[in-house]
């Protein structure tokens, strides 16, 4: 137990900038995204993740939003075992056609505002796997997006930056 | 000396002929009749081979039918029977019950390539899904993969318990965390799991037909989204399967990059996946801890390598980056910090009494049973089978590295969490090796277009273990088909096995301690 204690104080709280030039970006981004959480979700944005297909690239730099370093809890973000708990779905894709069925009815679980955020090049359009008998493309193809944040993988900074601007200014 | 070879002789007879096309030569591929293909795995079982994969190629463009391949491996020496089948006859003797993993292998052969293994067992439809059409097999050339499918009813037939107080637990495709999607079925008495079945193939994106319209060149990017976190290893394997088929040297200092970037993802996944294991027995402290230092690596290999994952750094003919004096030296810092603070971490991981109660004795793959599956990688550590690439089959630079390969025999959760603490620190051993003899030149070469029916085969070790590449050239030097092999596709049968008699609520522990993929899985 003392070591873990001596190991907690030492470590200290890492949520700091550590590459000053990047971090920059994260803070500023957090803060609005703090804000606005604040104003339209109560203080508390609650997000379920759904890989539709993806590689799984995606998934580990959602992961790494949620470690202590980008420490997306500070800013209200949770992440939720259930759709119906859900504000926002985060999905990745391509969607494949085994899993259209499935994405098609955690959307329909989710309750309004039912945000949609695409993750990736994938999610966007269908990246290197296109459209085929098996990919349907981007998730657009399957349900409505609101916000689309590209790369492969995006940074996290990215995945929050993007968060940001779905819920500063929702279509709906 | 060769073990496999000198048993297959007698069995075979004077009626074979060698595949010439196979590269690279060290590796022998053997044409027999399809009575003999059931003989040959006799006698490998025989010889205590192990089945590392099994895969079917439509060869109608060159006027044959459908080529069936089994590729076995004993200690550091692979050899490939293959037999052909007629296209108005596509059978083959079922190798399922000899061996194992063969079980899903010829499932999807049937499923995606409509050739039938007779005397299989179970012939459910495996990644194709029930409500595909039946005549589906997008990895026949005559299939025309653009054009999406309809949607037909079927029903997919699970293995059922029945008896009082037996009762089922389905579980996915959409899981409760930030993981891949896929479907377990539970049969359970009260707690204890009586079976479990898993269903995958929700993440089939097609990868292998993808392959066939992309050019050599392409075709390393797409390796590297086989499975996001293995990104160095599969665009590596892809890499030399093809140099290996045109003959293209890498220069020196290019394979010592591609060990680097190698090992740096072995440490990266290793991290995670310590912190992840340790979560999910409720202790958040070491997800917190090993998340840290997972991310200050990939911000470094951003740093100096311009990807957090370093994708598409690893091209055919060399790598596209390069690193300098500063580079290393930012590495050795890196390095030396973060071994001070894992073994302290480790430490702490070892003390801790009520995590331990959780890790050991729980979710125990017996070697006998690793064995049977023909487990690779972590896991075939883990239950006491000494398989390593690196050290086994090295390709250079890994033949003038020393590599020690942790081996331990309890086959549990703990067992696996530990193979992965003895590998980052060899990891960082092996890197500090590398930096000190990087030596110097060029850092890619041309690599050139294959021979049309030209084959190579290609088997590096990735974080999770043993990857398997087997590239065809077509008739006018394109793809005529790429086979990946990911470790999952033989690892998932040993959660299966490991999970028997344990409690429901150790499943996501036992899942997370073999953590494989779904994607590299699914294709």
């Amino acid at each position: 137990m003392i070591r873990i204690i001596k190991q907690i104080i030492r470590t200290g709280i890492v949520t700091e900038p550590l590459l000053p030039e990047v971090d920059a970006e994260i803070t500023e981004a957090g803060a609005k995204l703090e804000e606005a959480i604040r104003k339209r979700f109560r203080r508390s944005l609650t997000i379920r993740q759904v890989d539709a297909g993806s590689c799984n690239g995606c998934e580990l730099e959602i992961h790494a939003i949620n470690n202590p370093i980008y420490n997306c809890e500070r800013f209200g973000i949770q992440f939720t075992a259930s759709p119906r708990f859900a504000d926002m779905l985060l999905v990745t894709g391509p969607v494949t056609r085994n899993m259209e069925i499935a994405l098609r009815r955690t959307y329909n679980s989710t309750p309004s505002p039912k945000l949609v955020v695409a993750v990736g090049d994938c999610g966007c359009n269908g990246g290197i796997f296109g459209e085929s008998y098996t990919s349907l493309g981007g998730i657009d193809k399957v349900i409505p997006v609101d916000v689309f944040i590209p790369g492969c993988p995006p940074t996290p900074q990215q995945i929050l930056a993007g968060i940001r601007t779905l819920i500063e200014d929702p279509k709906k | 000396m060769s073990v496999l070879i000198d048993a297959i002789t007698p069995v075979i007879g004077a009626e074979f002929r060698r595949d010439e096309g196979l590269h690279p030569s060290l590796i022998v591929c053997y044409i027999v009749s399809r009575e003999n293909f059931a003989e040959a795995a006799k006698a490998m079982k025989k010889a205590h081979a192990l089945l590392a994969a099994e895969w079917a190629s439509d060869e109608t463009l060159f006027g044959r039918g459908f080529g069936i391949y089994a590729c076995y491996r004993w200690g550091a020496e692979y050899l490939i029977i293959k037999t052909e089948t007629p296209f108005d006859d596509p059978t083959f003797p079922s190798l399922t019950k000899r061996f194992l993993p063969a079980y899903r292998f010829e499932r999807q052969i049937h499923s995606l390539m409509g050739v039938t293994p007779v005397g299989h067992p179970d012939l459910r439809p495996w990644i194709k899904f029930e409500d595909w059409p039946e005549d589906a097999w997008p990895l026949r050339k005559s299939f025309d993969a653009s054009k999406p499918m309809p949607r037909i009813f079927g029903d997919y037939k699970f293995v059922r318990a029945e008896g009082e107080g037996v009762y089922e637990i389905p579980v996915g495709p959409v899981h409760a965390g930030i993981i891949e999607p896929g479907h377990f079925r539970f049969q359970a008495v009260g707690e204890d799991i009586l079976n479990l079945e898993e269903r995958l193939g929700y993440v089939h994106k097609g990868i292998e037909k993808r392959f066939e319209s992309l050019s050599w060149q392409e075709g390393s990017r797409l390796a590297g989204r086989v499975s996001g976190d293995t990104t160095v290893a599969h665009s590596l394997g892809y890499c030399m399967a093809l140099e290996t088929m045109t003959g293209c040297s890498v220069p020196e200092r290019a394979q010592w990059l591609r060990a680097l970037f190698l090992e740096r993802e072995r440490i990266a996944n290793h991290l995670g996946d310590l912190g992840a294991i340790c979560n999910d027995a409720a202790f958040a402290f070491m997800l917190y801890q090993m998340s840290r230092l997972r991310e200050i690596m990939l911000r470094i290999n951003h740093k100096l390598f311009g990807h957090r994952f370093m994708m598409d750094r690893i091209i055919p003919g060399g790598v596209t980056i390069d690193i300098d004096a500063d580079g290393k030296e930012l590495i050795l810092e890196e390095l030396k910090k973060l071994l001070k603070e894992f073994n302290k971490l480790v430490i702490i991981y070892d003390e801790n009494s009520s995590l331990e109660d959780r890790v050991r004795d729980t979710g125990i793959l017996i070697p006998d049973k690793a064995r049977e599956i023909c487990a690779v990688g972590i896991v075939a550590r883990a239950s006491g089978l000494n398989l390593d690439c690196r050290t086994q089959n090295p390709c250079p630079p890994y033949d003038r590295i020393e590599v020690n390969v942790p081996v331990l025999i309890s086959g549990d959760v703990h067992a696996r969490a530990w193979v992965r603490v003895e590998e980052v620190r060899e990891s960082i051993r092996i890197i500090r090796r590398i930096l000190e003899t990087l030596p110097s030149g060029k850092i890619s070469a041309e690599c050139g277009i294959p021979s049309p029916d030209a084959s190579g085969f290609s088997a590096v070790e990735g974080w999770r273990g043993e990857i398997i590449y087997w590239l065809q050239a077509g008739t006018d030097g394109d793809v005529n088909r790429c086979m990946v092999r990911d470790p999952s596709s033989v690892n998932w049968l040993g959660l299966e096995q490991a999970v028997l008699g344990n409690i429901v609520p150790d499943f996501p522990l036992c899942n997370k301690s073999f953590n494989q993929s779904y994607s590299g899985h699914d294709l």
